[in-house]
Order: structure tokens, then sequence, then C-alpha cells
């Protein structure tokens, strides 16, 4: 079952590739939009089949490579189910969203089709070498997405950029991992067995070097403060679609990375650089907001806001980690915040670079200032986006507030000085979402030369189907989380009593 | 004293074919000079079979006075060895088709391949120093083969090189001789650590000279470039490839055979050594704008990663395994880029791609395999390649080796990316007489090696097996 999750869009892949080169362009993306709708029902009925409390489910255990260590084994629960849902749900969006694109549309298509395959396993890999194949992979993949589809000559600068940063954040990731390795008898890799053991219990400075080994391979893809320079070039240079991707899904890679790997295989570790962790979010939460409030050009600016959202998660994993001043139940609604704030980011953060993707459509710019009253021109664009961004900075009604609320409450108890420094972040986020907001949507009309001819066109079908359904969630996640809360919930306790041990 | 030839099939089935070759040839029309390729991937195969039925049966044993050694690290290295000769005669076709001297270059590539195995097998000083002979001769001849200012040039640096330092490896060896009465690992192990610690360090330091001269690793490196830029382009995959597998296996055996008892320092030796290598080649490779000079320098560093498993080949369990099987991977991979450079002759830079992907996207996807695979990007075989010999390293108590590796790893990111990014450029691509294809030969051992370098990483419960097993006492 999982398996066939992984592996079918790949599948799709590979015959799109030997098909013949007659193929129309839009036939190639109704497939993609089909092979995405099936991977979305296969999620929904694992969903449905999930038992909360049940631990790891639809496990799936074969010999890979016996004698390195490395076996194919794969499995969900409730930290992971989520996330697989958001990659199909935000894949999807895309494949809708690309309906229209025109460019080598084919390899376009693969490279997406790739790219879910790689996204999905990851989340499901329990093995540490299976899930450093699917994180190496993403680099690659997206790599080629912005290279190949981004705005022009700075968009290869931008991907190499990308490629070289999360490189060395994945081969700090294998170093680390290979210390795992070491450590463990018989060495393995597989994530439940080490989780188990525990092999780097005691081991002081050796485990504290795999730990910081592995929090910056991390760090990098999440991207924490100060590790993240290379994601707002490539994001303002990915095409819509490559950036809703890489902001729902890539980024959650590494914070997913936190809640798998170096929380429960390195639990003393953890507990002990605690505060560094908490630093560290809580700086992101507040530079990234920073930093966002003065840019100019809105793709930049939602890039930085990521910074800023990525951050809640590590400050929430930090405090997850700090036994001193706090109950279990406070620890692991953290976690289980974080989590909700990995799922929610991706929904809202995903649609609004689609909508950043329709602006551009229109304007051939992402500047702030070249745009006014676009309301006007175009109601349910304005609509969307105003939900977007406010979902974004987290007004109650839509996950983030959900998300948010969670963390700063579950972390406020052992972390007090860092969590009242992150919420000003919230604060920060309001101001530069409204500011935006104002000047662009509200007003006198004016736009950019480009699209002042044809006027700005409201959002067509495909583009509110895109943007939308990801709101939709959102929303229903806002007004009643149980659904989702009770999947991630036993998985956030079972984290907290694997970092307390 | 075992005295069975049947256990040497693979290099006497090389070195006949050399003989047959040489003779046919002398006979043979110049339409029908093919017929030498064809006996020579026949011995190859002969050589596989004999390789697989040995390792199969599990027959260890040491030949003619235990001067050869058929192990595990013999078998697992013949199967490179053949296989990249394979590979090799696949994409030499077309650069010698109806050449006046075709067979030759057939009878050459024979032999240097028969010493190659030889090297791999050598349990003995002066076995290894006559296999490094029998390896090097005929490839230096190879390398001035098109007659051409620039190979003969290549030639006769590769040749004073290898002369040099050939003599540095003579003398070490006698070196060697002297501190331990003996020429044979199983001797020297037992006599080396009451032998001078001055005559052994020298004597160690004569050996490696000509090995690194082989394997093409610094400060012995200097014809690569060279070579790899002036000689036909089958003969650079050539010696960017297969004398690497020779040299390393036998530095690996006569390292963990000889001296695993010595007071001589040389774990420290071969990972400074290991570090120099990788660095410098990958600081070298950075600017170049000639693909074969760049892939000679990528060639470079790669040895020094496969060095780190020397340097832990006493100090962690992990190594052998780990050169055993990067050396497979990396055979295939550097053999599937050079397919796709001898596959376009008149590309010579970087720009010379430039939009490839256009023109021919299926010799693009082999680059994009096997450019990331030299990377080590997962899953291609130099991957796991890499996690073993890094794992090797950090259990082998060296793990500045393996941070100063990864850092390498992530440098090298950088020239093979600007390559591809010339391949998948969309503006401006290079006139389509640039990117003239060669013929079918080449590119279908092009597609051959990105495939198994590729099956090497998703394959590798099955093939990491052949290369785990003790050597032979």
């Amino acid at each position: 079952m999982l398996s066939v999750l992984i592996f079918l869009p790949l599948l799709v892949c590979c015959v799109l590739l030997v098909l013949p080169r007659g193929l129309p362009d839009r036939r190639c993306v109704q497939v993609w939009i089909a092979t995405a709708a099936v991977e979305l029902a296969l999620v929904a009925y694992l969903w449905a089949a999930f038992d909360p409390g049940g631990g790891i489910q639809a496990e799936e255990r074969v010999r890979w490579i016996p004698g390195a260590g490395v076996g194919y084994h794969v499995g969900v629960d409730g930290l992971s189910l989520p996330l697989v849902a958001l990659t199909c749900l935000v894949f999807l969006a895309a494949a809708v969203y690309s309906l229209r694109e025109t460019r080598r549309v084919r390899a376009y298509v693969c490279l997406f089709l790739f790219l879910q395959t790689v996204s999905v396993g990851l989340f499901v890999a329990l093995d540490l070498i299976l899930f450093f194949v699917f994180f190496d992979l993403s680099i690659v993949g997206m790599f080629f997405v912005i290279a190949g589809w981004g705005h022009g000559e700075r968009a290869r600068a931008a991907a190499l950029t990308f490629f070289l940063y999360t490189f060395v954040g994945s081969l700090a990731l294998l170093l680390g991992f290979i210390g795992l390795f070491l450590a463990a008898t018989p060495h393995t890799f597989d994530i439940v067995d080490l989780t188990r053991e525990n092999p780097l219990a005691g081991r002081g400075t050796y485990a504290g070097l795999v730990l910081l080994a592995i929090g910056v391979g991390l760090a990098v893809k999440t991207p924490t403060v100060p590790f993240h320079t290379w994601l707002p070039p490539a994001h303002s240079e990915a095409p819509a679609a490559g950036s809703a991707v890489l902001a729902g899904i890539l980024l959650k890679m590494g914070a997913y990375g936190f809640v798998r790997i170096a929380m429960p295989l390195l639990p003393g570790s953890w507990r002990r650089y605690a505060l560094v962790v908490v630093v560290v979010g809580a700086v992101s939460v507040v530079y990234g907001a920073l930093v966002a409030l003065a840019q100019t050009d809105l793709k930049r600016m939602v890039a930085y806001t990521s910074v800023n959202h990525m951050g809640y998660i590590v400050l929430a994993v930090g405090a997850a980690g700090t036994l001193a001043g706090s109950d279990a139940q406070a620890r692991s609604l953290a976690v289980t915040g974080a989590v909700v704030q990995m799922v929610s980011h991706g929904l809202i953060t995903g649609a609004l670079f689609l909508l950043t993707g329709v602006l551009y459509a229109r304007g051939r710019t992402y500047a702030i200032d070249a745009y006014a009253g676009v309301a006007a021109h175009a109601p349910r664009f304005a609509a969307l986006t105003f939900a977007a961004a406010f979902a974004s900075l987290g007004i109650p009604g839509f996950s983030g507030f959900i998300a948010e609320f969670q963390i700063f409450t579950g972390s406020l108890g052992q972390q007090t000085v860092a969590t009242a420094v992150a919420l000003t972040g919230i604060l920060l986020t309001a101001a530069l979402f409204l500011r935006a907001l104002r000047s662009m949507l509200l007003g006198a009309p004016r736009l950019p030369e480009a699209a002042s001819a044809g006027g700005f066109a409201d959002l067509a079908r495909h583009e509110a189907w895109s943007a939308g359904p990801l709101m939709a969630v959102a929303l229903a996640i806002g007004v009643a989380p149980r659904w989702l809360l009770d999947v991630v919930e036993p998985a956030g306790r079972a984290v907290v009593g694997l970092v307390a041990r | 004293m075992n005295q069975d030839v049947a256990a040497l099939l693979p290099e006497v089935s090389l070195a006949a074919a050399a003989v047959l070759g040489l003779l046919a040839g002398s006979w043979l029309p110049r339409r029908r000079q093919w017929l030498v390729a064809v006996l020579a991937a026949a011995a190859c195969a002969v050589g596989l079979a004999a390789t697989g039925i040995a390792m199969a049966r599990g027959t260890e044993q040491g030949v003619f006075a235990e001067v050869f050694a058929v192990d595990t690290a013999t078998g697992a290295g013949r199967l490179t060895v053949l296989g990249a000769l394979l590979l090799v005669i696949g994409l030499s076709v077309e650069t010698v088709r109806g050449h006046p001297r075709e067979s030759e270059y057939w009878v050459l590539l024979l032999l240097t391949g028969a010493g190659t195995l030889a090297l791999v097998g050598a349990n003995d000083l002066l076995m290894l120093f006559a296999a490094y002979l029998l390896s090097s001769l005929p490839a230096y001849a190879l390398a001035g083969f098109a007659k051409d200012p620039r190979g003969t040039e290549a030639a006769l640096k590769y040749y004073l090189l290898g002369a040099l330092l050939g003599t540095a490896m003579l003398a070490g060896t006698a070196l060697l001789y002297g501190g331990g009465r003996g020429t044979l690992y199983r001797e020297l192990r037992e006599a080396l650590p009451g032998a001078p610690f001055a005559v052994v360090a020298l004597g160690l330091v004569g050996v490696l000279a000509g090995l690194l001269f082989k394997a093409g690793g610094v400060p012995a490196h200097f014809w690569v470039p060279d070579v790899a830029q002036g000689a036909p382009a089958p003969v650079a995959a050539y010696v960017t490839t297969l004398p690497k597998v020779g040299a390393l296996v036998a530095g690996y055996r006569l390292l963990h055979q000889a001296l695993p008892g010595s007071d001589v320092d040389w774990p420290l030796l071969l990972a400074v050594l290991a570090a120099a290598t990788m660095t410098l080649g990958n600081l070298a490779a950075f600017f170049q704008t000639d693909v074969r000079r760049l892939l000679a320098y990528s060639a470079v560093s790669q040895v020094g990663y496969l060095l780190m498993a020397l340097a832990v080949a006493t100090r962690s369990d992990l190594a052998q395994r780990g050169l055993l099987f990067y050396l497979a991977a990396y055979a295939a991979t550097n053999l599937g880029a050079f397919a796709v450079v001898t596959e376009l002759p008149r590309a010579r830079t970087l720009e010379g791609y430039r939009g490839l992907a256009g023109r021919h996207p299926g010799l693009a996807a082999v680059l994009v395999v096997c450019l990331l695979g030299l990377v080590g990007t997962p899953p291609t075989g130099v991957f796991l390649g890499k996690l073993e010999i890094f794992s090797a390293a950090v259990d082998g108590g060296y793990t500045w080796l393996a941070v100063l590796a990864v850092a390498n790893t992530v440098a090298s990111l950088f020239y093979y990316l600007r390559w591809l990014g010339q391949v998948f450029a969309r503006t401006g691509p290079a006139p389509a007489g640039t990117q003239a294809a060669l013929g079918r030969w080449a590119a279908g051992t092009a597609y051959t090696a990105a495939a198994v370098s590729l099956a090497l990483g998703l394959a590798a419960g099955a093939v990491l097996p052949f290369a785990t097993g003790p050597l032979l006492p």
C-alpha cells in the first residue's frame, strides 16, 4: 500500500517519458492531475484506516542492503500521516495550477511526479539511508525545477545556490547518520531499531557532535537562521508551482527530521542542547519577520515569512526538550503544535505562493509598489489573497491559529523569555501582511505596464481550484481541528516520552 | 607448491587473447581487424565467467608459491576490471575502427588489462612490481596511440613519470626486502616489525610512490590531466579508471597484509595523502573548461576518497568492502561520463555541451546520472561506496578525514553542476556540428555504464556480499 503510494508517481513519470513525442501538452498535465488525485484518494483511504493509538502502521520492511545495515522500511504514524496527506494535497494543487503551463510541459510534469515520489517517500521512510536518499533526490529534483522553469539566467544562479547550500546540509546529515550507525550494535540505519536501542545514551561529546551534524543538516533544509540565505533567491526565481512545493513540502522535510530523527534517536543530547534549539527558533521567528518587513518584493516577503513560521516549529521542538518547569502535557502540546504548524504552513504558504504566481502571470513583476487597487479588477483574487494572508498571520478560524496557539501554550511554561520574544513575531507578520495587502489590493487602481494593456483578469478556474482548496482545508482545520489533532496528539505524546527517557 | 593455472584463468585468457590478437592482426585485412576486438571481448567474458565460478565455489588459494592470491578482493577486483574493460572496448569501437593499427590497440588494451588484474592479486613485492610494469608499459603506448603532438607529449610525460616512480618503487621493494628478508607479504608481516624503522618507512614510501602513480594520487598525479586531454578519448577513459582499481586493491593488500604490525604510522601517511589528493584534485578541477581535464581532476579527487579506505585498512572492518564496492561503482560511473565524451568528440569544452539536453536527451540523462553519481548522490552506486568509506573512516578514528571528504564532496558539486548547467542551458546552444554524435557503440556504452552505475546502488544488497570476506592470510 505505502509502496504504491510512493512509487505510483514515479511509474507514471517513466510511462510519460517513453510515450511518443506527439503527446499534447495538456494531456500530460491531465495525466499528472489524475495521478495526484489517485494519490490523494489513497491517502484518504490510509487516513480512514488509520488507528491513532496504534503507533506505526501500514508498515513494510524489506531487506535492501543488509550488509550495510540498510533496509527498505516504511510506515506511517501520527507524525508522518498528516504530512503525507499534505504532500498529496499540495501536489494536486500544483498540478491543477499548472494546467496552462506551456514551456516543455512533459519534462515539467515528469519532474513534479518525481518530486512527489521523493516527498512521500521521505515522510514515510523509517530507515536513515532511505530518508537520506529521498532527502538528496528532493534537492536534485527541485534544482532542475528552479533552473529549468525559473525566471531566466538568475534562476540558474539561484538554483546553484540552493543545490550547494542544501547539499552541504544533507552531507552533514549523512555524517550524523554514520555516527548513529556506528554506535549501534549491530550496526544499523533502521530508525525504529535505533529509537528502541538509543545507542548514544550517555555518550557525552560524541552524541553532541552527532546531534550537531544532524541538527545543522536539518536546519539548512528547514531553514533556520543563520542557514536560511538560500531560501529567498530560490523562491523568488522558482516558478509558482515549484515555490508552492518547495515551501509547502520540502521545507517540512527539515522540520519533520527533528521530530522523526533528532528527538527520538538522540534524546539525551536533545535535552542537553534544547536551549540552543529554542534560541535558534526564537531568533528565526523574529529575524524572519523583521527581514520580511523590509522586503519590497512580494515573493521574497512570503519567503521570509516562511523563515518566521518555521521558527515557531523549531521553538516548539526545542521547548519539548526542556524538562525543567514543564509537565509532559505541555511538552506534548508543543510537539503537536509543531506538527500542526507544518501542515498549516504547507497549506497556507502553498496557497500564497500560487497566488503570487497569479500576480506575476498578470503583471510580470513581484514588486509590491507596482500594484495598487487590484481588488477592483479582481475581487476573487483579492478575497483569496486576503484570506491566505490573514491565515498566515495567525488569525483565529484558520489552521495557523490552532498551531501557533498550541506552540505558545506548550512552550511558555519552560521557555518563558524565548516564547515571549517569539510572540512579537506575530505582531510583525500582521504588520507586514496588512501593509502589503493595503498597498496592493486597496486604493486607486494602478497596474504595472505589462498588465495595464489587458487589465488584471480575475482568477481563472484552474487558479481558483488550486489555491482555493488549500485554503478550504486550512479553514477546516481552523474551525474543527479534532480530526487532525486526534491523529497527531498520540504521536506527539510518544515523541515527548521518548525524549524524556 | 600450488601451480594451478586454472586459478589464473582470467589473467591467462587476457594474455592469450593478446598474443592471438597480435598474430591474427598481422594477417587480417584492415577491414576485418574488428575480429580482434571480438576476441578481446570474448577473453573478458571468459575471465568474468571464470571469476564468477571461482567466487561461487569459494576456492580461496595462493598460487605459485603464494605470490598471487585468489580471494575475495581478487574476485571483486577481477569483476570490476573485466567489466570495465568490456565497457572500454565498447566505447573504443568507433574511435579505432579502420585505423591502420587497430589490432595493436586491442592487443595493448588486453596486455595492460592483464597487468591490472595481476596488480589486483599480487601478494608479493616482486609480483607487484612485475604487475606494475605489465600494466604501465602498454598504457604509455596507448596514450600516444594517435601519434599527434598532444598525444605524444602526453605519452612522454606519462612514461617519464612512470619510469621515475617505477624506479622508486623498485628501490622501495629492495629496502623492504632487505628489512624483511623476504618479498612475500606473509613473510614481511612477521619480519617487518623487527626491522629498522627508517628502512621500512623509506621502503614503504618507495612502493607507495609507484602505486600512487598508477592510481593518479597526489603527489604523483601530474600526468593525469595531460594524458586525459592528449590521448584518444577511450584511452583517457581507460587510464583514469582501470589502473586505479589495480593500484588501490594492491595498496590495500600490501598495507593490510604486510604492514599491520609495523610501527611506521602509515595510516596517518595515507590519511594525509588522501586529504591532499581529494583537496588538490577538487581545487584544480574548479575552473577547468576542457571537459577531459575536468574529468581528469575529478578522477584525482576520487582517488582521495578511495585512499581513505587504505588509511583505515587495519582499523575498520568496513574498509575493504567500501573500497571494493566504491571501485566498482566508480569505474562504471566514470566510464559512463567518458563514454559521453567519446560519443561527442568535437565538444571538447564545457561550452560545447551547451544545450545538449535538447539535441541528445539520452546522453544528457547519462551525464546527469554519472556526474551526480560522481558527487555521490543517491541512489547511484558511488553514494553507497562513499557511505561505506566515510563510515570506515569514522570507525577507524579518522573523523576529521571524513569531515574533509564531505567538504570536498560539496566543493566537487560546483564543477559538476557547471557542466550540467551548460547541458541544460536553454539559450544559445552550441552549433550542431560541435555535438555531432560518433556512433552507436559509444552511445550504447554510455547507456550501459549509467544503468550499471544506478543498478549498483539499487541492487547493492546483492552486490555487497561479493566484496565481503577475508583476505588470504
